[in-house]
């Protein structure tokens, strides 16, 4: 390799820059973070020659340097970075040749930086049959710079792109699109004489932007400030007078190089499309109908290999018992890390087809007319059009939900939403509800078609999303912003989705979720299966010797008796110190300490609940068949009183606790890594198990 | 002036579907900002493509392309109707 060329790929949002990216790069990329902001930074390395590779890097989409929000300043991060080591050699700004006229003015912008530049003109397919004519060569004339057409979707143009990228000079070429000095003259002067820059438009927009660049110093910042007062700077005024200049040149720009031909204009697909699909009534309809769909698929399709996955799992925890020497090690393997894989394994499909759905949304642009639609009703509550696609995500897994808010730029919408997306009713509630509601509703049928159960469960998950409105909802109240909140939004042309792109995004999803939330689900069943298999030795000693006995083995037999030292040792186990301690703190809701350590073992998960339910009250038989646990469950009573422990008031109570109560490691890292804070998830924590504390307090206390 | 011109001015969330205007000017300062970045400058026509089924935001076309944008954003655009 003969060194490498950084190049930076930097763009308006919806101008197909992503999908230059995986063209030049192919699987060939490496998704990292950039310090302080929850943007991916996606790199990747492409043979541009056969001497040359060049490491490309995608930046966050923007419409100007002029950052809107704490993610998008990485753009302009990036191409100041003196020093650091992502400064890039080359810029290639991806635009929309469609959509010239607003894409151009990031391109001056970057262009009077005066660093080196290649213009993209992506999508040139949907400019020619949209009767635009561009001259290209006169473009390029009158740029100063290396235009390629290219069309990402087809892969058309890239090798053109590649090879002008393996050309490039390290001097910038470009000409210089307007003024910049005579915004702020003085100003501009003095500040590249103290700083180093290369060009007047870098100190200029050091003069806008120094508070919130973290490669200066604060000494430089309040340099930059203190001469921005001598010179009495406004910011909005410069910024505003700066635009409108770019404006001009751009139309100058545009009447020389571009030609529409008139016969092709009149109304688009698009707008014709838009005015069925956002319509006050079929546009609703049609959404409603979308939501069944997709979460009818992510229940009914899922099912069958979360079946697979599961009994896949239970048969080698077979096979691994059967081949394995029986010890300590071989029970920590099969109880503690293969069943905590199985546990994150079992959500990929349900996660697979929940993205499958997303991504074609929105790489169609759906998903915008989705937020155009809901902006007016989640904006009341506190939260954002933007905050449906997360919402309903929530009923899949949390923690794809979570990171899929991403897309909303207000910070204070992005945390509200991210702090109620958890009370929506997640899969792993699903087999908690359905032991729960098959104890104690009566498998009735109401007028002889709607099943009791089946109504109990709806009202669950209607239960967690009002929740989730009306904990967002309060929230607004609280949660300060310095953020200006907007909504101006593009709304992109309606494409076809592409099959590839979203086969990627399906993979990265369920990749991460695996890596991120698998970690922590496998950590934590690896420290419950400890807590629930140790305890103070002498104890333990004592149980073993009891059920060693030969009066033991005559009572009982040897399934039975492995089922009843199983039980008794879970609750002579830390754990089971755990549920006493615990008790007197949950007995006001109903709860007994086994129930205790069922509620400490659902922290990995929730669906623990079941398995711990099982061991407990020494199911036997298979742990997963909920039809012998539940049996089980109805005839526990308690030993003190002779009251059964599964009554009315109990099971509700602890419905409404695993509604409410943040049981989930998972989501709390995944909070935490969207954040980069632990703020947040303590305080979704305290809010969320606080909730559902007195919530059930309050239901088994009026039940009772 | 007796002799008004037929000249209207207006703002944007005033359009009616189908409607459009050129724009004249901001009432606000910090909106506009944003406004300009992404294409709403003064001269440019605009035209209102829809509204959202709960009455807030809606869809112009501007620059080339369709934009969203709640009411109370558009209503710091003023126009002069075409």
């Amino acid at each position: 390799m003969n060194g490498t060329l950084k190049v930076a790929l930097i763009g308006n949002p919806n101008t197909g820059k992503s999908t230059l990216f995986n063209d030049l790069t192919g699987l060939n990329q490496k998704i990292g973070n950039f310090p302080g902001v929850t943007v991916d930074k996606k790199t990747g390395f492409s043979k541009v020659s056969p001497e040359l590779t060049a490491e490309i890097i995608d930046l966050p989409g923007i419409y100007s340097l002029y950052a809107k929000s704490r993610d998008e300043q990485i753009a302009f991060e990036v191409l100041y970075d003196k020093k650091g080591s992502l400064k890039p050699d080359l810029v290639v700004v991806v635009v929309d040749a469609s959509n010239l006229k607003r894409n151009m003015l990031l391109y001056t912008q970057v262009a009077d930086l005066n660093i080196p530049v290649i213009l993209a003109l992506n999508m040139i397919d949907v400019a020619d049959s949209n009767g635009l004519k561009i001259n290209i060569d006169k473009l390029s004339k009158k740029l100063g710079v290396t235009v390629i057409p290219v069309n990402a979707r087809d892969n058309k143009g890239v090798e053109k792109l590649k090879e002008a990228i393996a050309y490039s000079t390290k001097i910038a070429t470009q000409n210089k699109t307007i003024e910049v000095e005579e915004i702020a003259p003085m100003l501009i002067n003095e500040i590249a004489d103290n700083f180093e820059v290369n060009s007047s438009y870098e100190a200029l927009q050091l003069a806008h932007q120094h508070e919130n660049l973290s490669s200066l110093s604060e000494e430089q910042s309040d340099l930059v400030e203190t001469l921005e007062q001598k010179y009495s700077f406004h910011s909005s005024k410069a910024q505003a007078q700066e635009t409108i200049a770019r404006y001009n040149f751009i139309n100058d720009l545009l009447f020389d190089c571009v030609k529409q031909d008139e016969s092709a204009k009149g109304e688009t697909f698009s707008n014709k499309l838009d005015k069925v699909l956002t319509h006050r009534v079929f546009g609703l309809i049609i959404f409603v109908v979308i939501l069944f769909i997709v979460f009818q698929s992510i229940f009914t399709f899922a099912e069958y290999p979360m079946n697979f996955i599961e009994g896949l799992f239970l048969q080698l925890e077979q096979l691994l018992a059967n081949i394995l020497p029986a010890g300590v090690l071989t029970n920590l393997l099969i109880d503690g890390v293969i069943a905590g894989l199985s546990g994150v394994l079992v959500f990929v499909p349900q996660i697979l087809i929940l993205f499958l759905f997303i991504a074609i949304l929105e790489d169609t642009g759906y998903m915008a007319r989705v937020t155009f639609m809901m902006d007016k009703i989640m904006r009341k509550v506190g939260l954002n059009g933007k905050s449906v696609v997360p919402l309903i995500s929530g009923v899949a897994c949390a923690v794809p939900a979570i990171m899929s808010t991403r897309t909303i730029e207000n910070w204070k919408d992005r945390v509200i939403t991210i702090l109620v997306t958890p009370l929506m009713s997640c899969s792993a509630r699903l087999p908690v509800y359905t032991l729960l509601i098959s104890l104690v509703v009566p498998s009735k049928r109401l007028f002889g078609v709607l099943s009791l159960q089946g109504l109990t469960l709806l009202a669950m998950y209607l239960l967690g999303f009002f929740a989730a409105i009306g904990a967002a909802w309060v929230m607004k109240k609280i949660v300060k912003s310095r953020e200006k909140g907007y909504f101006i939004m593009e709304l992109p042309i309606y494409r076809m989705p592409r099959w590839s792109h979203i086969g990627l995004q399906m993979f990265e999803k369920a990749k991460t979720f695996v890596f991120e939330a698998g970690k922590v689900i496998i950590a934590v069943s690896v420290i419950l299966w400890v807590l629930s298999t140790y305890g103070p030795s002498e104890k333990m000693d004592a149980i073993n010797a009891k059920y060693a006995t030969p009066e033991m083995a005559k009572q009982f037999n040897p399934d039975q008796l492995q089922q009843h030292l199983k039980s008794e040792r879970l609750e002579a186990s830390y754990a089971g110190m755990l549920g006493r301690t615990i008790e007197p703190a949950i007995r006001p809701l109903g709860y007994d300490w086994k129930i205790g350590i069922a509620l400490i073992t659902s922290f990995a998960a929730r669906e623990v609940f079941v398995g711990t339910m099982a061991t407990i009250y020494s199911v036997e038989g298979d742990d997963s068949n909920i039809v012998s646990v539940r049996e089980k469950l109805s005839a526990a009573t308690n030993p003190q009183t002779g009251v059964k422990v599964f009554t009315f008031a109990t099971a509700f109570s602890l419905m409404i606790f695993y509604a409410f109560a943040m049981q989930c490691m998972s989501t709390l890292a995944v909070v935490y890594r969207e954040t980069k804070s632990w703020k947040w998830p303590v305080i979704m924590l305290v809010y969320m198990t606080g909730v559902a504390y007195l919530a059930s307090l309050v239901v088994y206390q009026l039940l009772k | 002036m007796r002799h008004s011109k037929k000249i209207q001015l207006m703002n944007l969330s005033e359009l009616e579907i189908g409607e459009s205007g050129t724009i004249t000017a901001f009432t606000d300062q910090h909106m506009s900002i944003k406004l300009m970045e992404m294409g709403c400058l003064p001269g440019e026509e605009v035209r209102l493509d829809q509204i959202a089924p709960l009455g807030d935001p809606i869809a112009i076309t501007v620059s080339g392309y369709k934009l969203s944008l709640r009411k109370t954003e558009a209503a710091t655009i003023l126009l002069k109707s075409n």
